[in-house]
């Protein structure tokens, strides 16, 4: 075991660090109440923080540690145990960098939209984030599910933030499919899992193989598929349009990136580390979830084409996208790992993008519409901008991120002739140009039909800041997704 | 010198104390016998666990007359572990009771309130020591009779038919427990736990011990409020004064599960209770139906103390399935179900007794608004609602856990379903409080936040709930050492 100093920190200090800062900025948001600018310092101190640590963690990786930290025995032989590894380092990565840059935007949103329970909203959020750092560094399946919930259940208050019967309708079905799911099925699959190996470690090559006969694991994968709700795979998704409810925030970092992709991330490390890749090659079930993957896929593009609503739509599109990451873990190929873990990035970047821009237009204009745009880009051309790279990477169309995870998803694809994973690509390229594209011509190249009810411009500017930050981060990312690959091409080295 | 008697202490304190509160006066000073009792058997029940934890079981010679000829006091993991958590809730339910009571008991029959409760938890400390059999019945009659005066307390006259309905019922399950008792001794010759065990094989094939265990099993059944035999324990718990609910629903019908987990397994032995005898087969599907029919009524009721009784039975079914699993696993989960048990649904009724206190009612319609009106009690509820349900860094996760995996390692997914169903519907029926507490406006005069004095008590058990979930050495190994014990002796 290597010690590598790293700002004078070890990952066993900086792991339950990135626990705790977030709970101890939640405390402090909530003692700050009173005082809003010092409660939002509070929020951005406590996000450049995480983010510090988060960093530290990646310093650490990259210097060959594998470095664990036992922080509670919950059962004799299980333990509550966070551990270096690179997909849990980039999705904390991703979060806790893209909190700093929400919480900017959060501040214009809630003071420009007025809100009410701010405070909560803050210190919610906070430790929604510490339940998503714990996820990330999770070294077994036990500690995944506990954080899994913690999320689950600090993420209900955000959901129902209006407190009105919508958003009350939305959180019941936003809590009852999550629990549902996760006790449902989640439970005694890790229970089952547990029972048949003696542990729930998360080990390179998978613990199964030799414990349990193909039928079993086929059982078992497709309880862990359908019971991490958060991955929204049909016919368990629909809690995200329900979701939908919350303040625009909360859909854009939580609903697009740390819930969601909690979700995603549990089946892929599910996937490498407990079922390993070799043996699911042989379980029979799992091209049967392949194919449910796909029909979500596509399913969730025909729903969002017949969308309204702008959230909505993105809600939708989030499913179907998130089920490329599923479908691509399931792929079983090295290279639609890296695919997998490159789109768990790409799609965080474009559509946060997409929610800001949103967010962003609903504070400026009162607009929720997609029929109401007509010609807004005249008006807010950095909002609209950023809504369009957003799209062209959902899309997946270069230069932008998404285009480089389609390309290694579909290359995963090729390495086993897979031409049903192949044909739903292109499929559902078509269809998300098919619904991106008519809001993006709207926008730019219609007219007003009627003035606005008050004459608006940009959105405040911390909302376009952040909006612009997130879209330059789409086509950055398109150059520089080296280290992302170098560091998952690591897991899949070792898994084999 | 004074630790070998350690165990008869923790009986007799209470016991002297209860004539004491009785001829005092007011409601300080009952109060403080009340406490002071209730402190010191807590004091004593820790000691002895750890006592038993340290260097094995204790064996105390009543009267000094040796067993099997006298009465033994014989402690092991197990009840050491149950009397831990009669004396630690009888204690928080005293330090709860001062505030509580002042609104629902007059001052009148205060003094007699505390003896009553007093000797309700003699009662239910001894059923925990003893190992002898007719001392079993003997403390279960303490307890029951002055369960049935603490219950017939409550403000609302219906308490009075509760407190009846229950008289019958359980002085039917006594009765057939003295009659098994009876049989046991015609057949055995003896009235010693250990004893019996051992002789309990010559004449394992008799109809005689047959009917014994049957009238036995059924009698403790009907006190622990098993499906369908639990009709007496909805409007018990409804009516009476909130601390006695408290009291009595984290441990009367726990010492039950107690006593049947005991004579199963020490004094009829493992290989009579499931070999000879298909337990089992009764003890299972009984409890299945019951943990998902009563909590599917629990969701229809609209007064949430009775809410929280229907739950109640439905959590007595997951114990209850734990010991018909007959395995090792299923009976730890059965004995840290009792534990965790008892921490959550006393938590939960204290929050309640908090806004019964404030509201003077419990149904759902009054706890709207509360969320906001009384912050820390309805933090306090959903705690403990998450804690029922079974969310990880609680108590009932860690119960859940075993108790499913039980299930798992025998293979039986029916129940592995039923005991997730269960799960779910206790969102369900907790979930409609949330809503209530924090989405629906308050109706009528606006509330203060309960007294410390109601808090306290009830922030105590919720922090336990956290505590046990997260660090169970204590709660996991003291149900392990006891299932070693248990069934190393068959």
């Amino acid at each position: 075991m290597t010690t590598g100093m790293t700002l004078g920190m070890t990952a066993e200090t900086a792991m339950p660090l990135a626990l705790l800062v977030p709970l101890i900025g939640a405390l402090l948001i909530g003692l700050t109440g009173r005082w809003p600018n010092l409660r939002e310092t509070v929020t951005l101190v406590t996000a450049i923080s995480l983010f510090g640590i988060v960093i530290t963690v990646l310093a650490n990786l990259l210097e060959g540690g594998t470095q664990e930290v036992t922080l509670a025995t919950l059962l004799p032989g299980l333990d509550i145990t966070l551990h270096v590894e690179p997909l849990g380092v980039l999705f904390a990565m991703i979060a806790s960098g893209l909190w700093i840059v929400t919480s900017v935007y959060s501040i214009g949103y809630m003071r420009g939209n007025k809100e009410q329970h701010q405070t909560r909203f803050y210190a919610c959020f906070a430790i929604a984030l510490a339940g998503a750092m714990g996820v990330a560094f999770a070294a077994n399946l036990l500690t995944l599910f506990v954080f899994y919930e913690v999320l689950t259940l600090s993420t209900y208050p955000l959901v129902t933030h209006k407190g009105n019967d919508d958003a009350k309708a939305g959180g019941r079905v936003y809590l009852g499919i999550l629990l549902a799911t996760s006790i449902g099925l989640f439970l005694p699959a890790m229970i089952w899992i547990y029972a048949a190996t003696g542990t729930l470690d998360f080990t390179p090559g998978g613990i199964l193989e030799g414990n349990v006969t193909q039928m079993t694991a086929a059982l078992m994968l497709m309880m862990i598929v359908l019971g991490v709700g958060k991955a929204a795979v049909m016919p368990v998704h629909r809690w995200l349009p329900a979701a939908m409810v919350a303040p625009t925030p909360v859909s854009a970092l939580l609903h697009a990136v740390a819930v969601v992709k909690a979700g995603v991330f549990s089946i892929t490390k599910i996937v490498i580390y407990i079922f390993g890749l070799d043996m699911l090659a042989g379980v029979p079930a799992e091209q049967l979830l392949v194919y449910l993957a796909g029909f979500t896929v596509v399913t969730a593009s025909v729903i969002a084409l017949r969308q309204t609503n702008i959230k909505r739509m993105l809600a939708y599109s989030t499913i179907s996208q998130l089920s490329y990451i599923v479908l691509a873990a399931l792929v079983l190929t090295p290279l639609a790992e890296i695919g997998a873990a490159v789109h768990i990035v790409a799609h965080a970047f474009g559509k946060i993008t997409l929610f800001f821009a949103a967010g962003a237009i609903y504070v400026a204009a009162k607009k929720t519409d997609i029929t109401q745009l007509d010609g807004i880009a005249k008006r807010m051309p950095w909002t609209m901008t950023a809504f369009a790279i957003g799209a062209l990477s959902m899309i997946g169309v270069p230069p932008t991120g998404g285009f480089v995870s389609k390309w290694y998803i579909i290359a995963g694809a090729f390495q086993i002739d897979n031409y049903f994973v192949l044909g739903v690509l292109i499929l559902s390229t078509g269809l998300n140009a098919a619904y991106f594209l008519p809001v993006v011509y709207r926008a730019f190249f219609r007219e007003e039909t009627q003035p606005p009810a008050k004459d608006h411009g940009e959105a405040p500017w911390p909302m376009v800041a952040a909006l612009t930050t997130t879209a330059t981060l789409v086509l950055l990312f398109f150059v520089f997704n080296g280290p992302v690959v170098a560091l998952e091409q690591g897991i899949i080295g070792a898994g084999r | 010198m004074i630790h070998q008697h350690v165990s008869i202490l923790l009986v007799v304190i209470p016991l002297l104390a209860a004539p004491l509160a009785a001829m005092t006066t007011g409601r300080r000073i009952p109060w403080i016998v009340a406490l002071l009792a209730t402190a010191t058997a807590l004091g004593l029940a820790a000691w002895q666990a750890w006592l038993v934890m340290e260097s094995g079981p204790i064996s105390y010679a009543l009267g000094g007359w040796t067993p099997p000829w006298g009465i033994e006091y014989r402690i092991d993991a197990l009840n050491a572990f149950v009397a831990l958590l009669v004396a630690g809730i009888g204690f928080l339910s005293v330090l709860y009771a001062y505030t509580s009571i002042s609104s629902e008991i007059e001052t009148r029959k205060t003094p007699l309130f505390y003896t009553a409760f007093l000797l309700c938890m003699t009662g239910l400390l001894g059923i925990t020591q003893t190992g002898d059999v007719f001392n079993v019945f003997v403390f279960l009659e303490i307890s029951s009779l002055s369960a049935y005066a603490l219950i017939s307390l409550g403000r609302d006259r219906r308490s009075l038919t509760a407190a009846f309905t229950y008289l019958i019922m359980g002085t039917i399950g006594a009765t057939f427990l003295l009659i098994g008792i009876g049989l046991v001794y015609a057949m055995t010759g003896t009235l010693n736990m250990a004893d019996i065990l051992l002789r309990i094989p010559e004449v394992a094939e008799s109809r005689t011990i047959h009917t014994a265990f049957a009238f036995i099993v059924i009698g403790i059944c009907l006190k622990l409020a098993l499906f369908p035999l639990h009709l007496w324990l909805p409007n018990a718990y409804t009516y009476a004064p909130s601390v006695v609910t408290v009291f009595l629903a984290s441990t009367a019908t726990k010492v039950a599960v107690y006593t049947l987990v005991r004579f199963m397994h020490s004094v009829f032995g493992y290989q009579f209770s499931f070999e000879n005898i298909p337990t089992s087969w009764l003890l299972v599907p009984l409890a299945t139906i019951g943990l998902l029919s009563t909590s599917m009524v629990a969701i229809g009721q609209r007064d949430v103390k009775r809410m929280l009784a229907y739950s109640s039975v439905a959590q007595i079914g997951y114990m209850v399935l734990g010991i018909g699993m007959a395995t090792g696993t299923g009976l730890v989960a059965a004995i840290l179900h009792v534990f965790n048990h008892g921490l959550m649904k006393g938590a939960l009724f204290m929050a309640l007794g908090a806004v019964a206190y404030r509201m003077g009612s419990t149904s759902i319609e009054s706890m709207r608004g509360l969320g906001r009106q009384m912050p820390l009690t309805m933090a306090a509820f959903v705690v403990g609602g998450l804690s029922l349900i079974g969310v990880p860094l609680t108590v009932g996760f860690i119960s859940k856990w075993y108790l499913i995996l039980a299930a798992v390692d025998l293979g039986w997914w029916p129940v592995v379903a039923a005991i997730v169903i269960g799960s779910l519907l206790a969102v369900i029926y907790i979930w409609r409080v949330v809503e209530a507490a924090y989405f629906q406006d308050a109706n009528g005069e606006p509330v203060r936040e309960a007294p410390l004095s109601l808090l306290a008590p009830t922030w105590i058990l919720i922090i336990t709930n956290i505590w046990f979930g997260i660090d169970t050495r204590l709660t996991v190994g003291m149900a392990e050492r006891a299932v070693q014990l248990l069934t190393g002796a068959n």
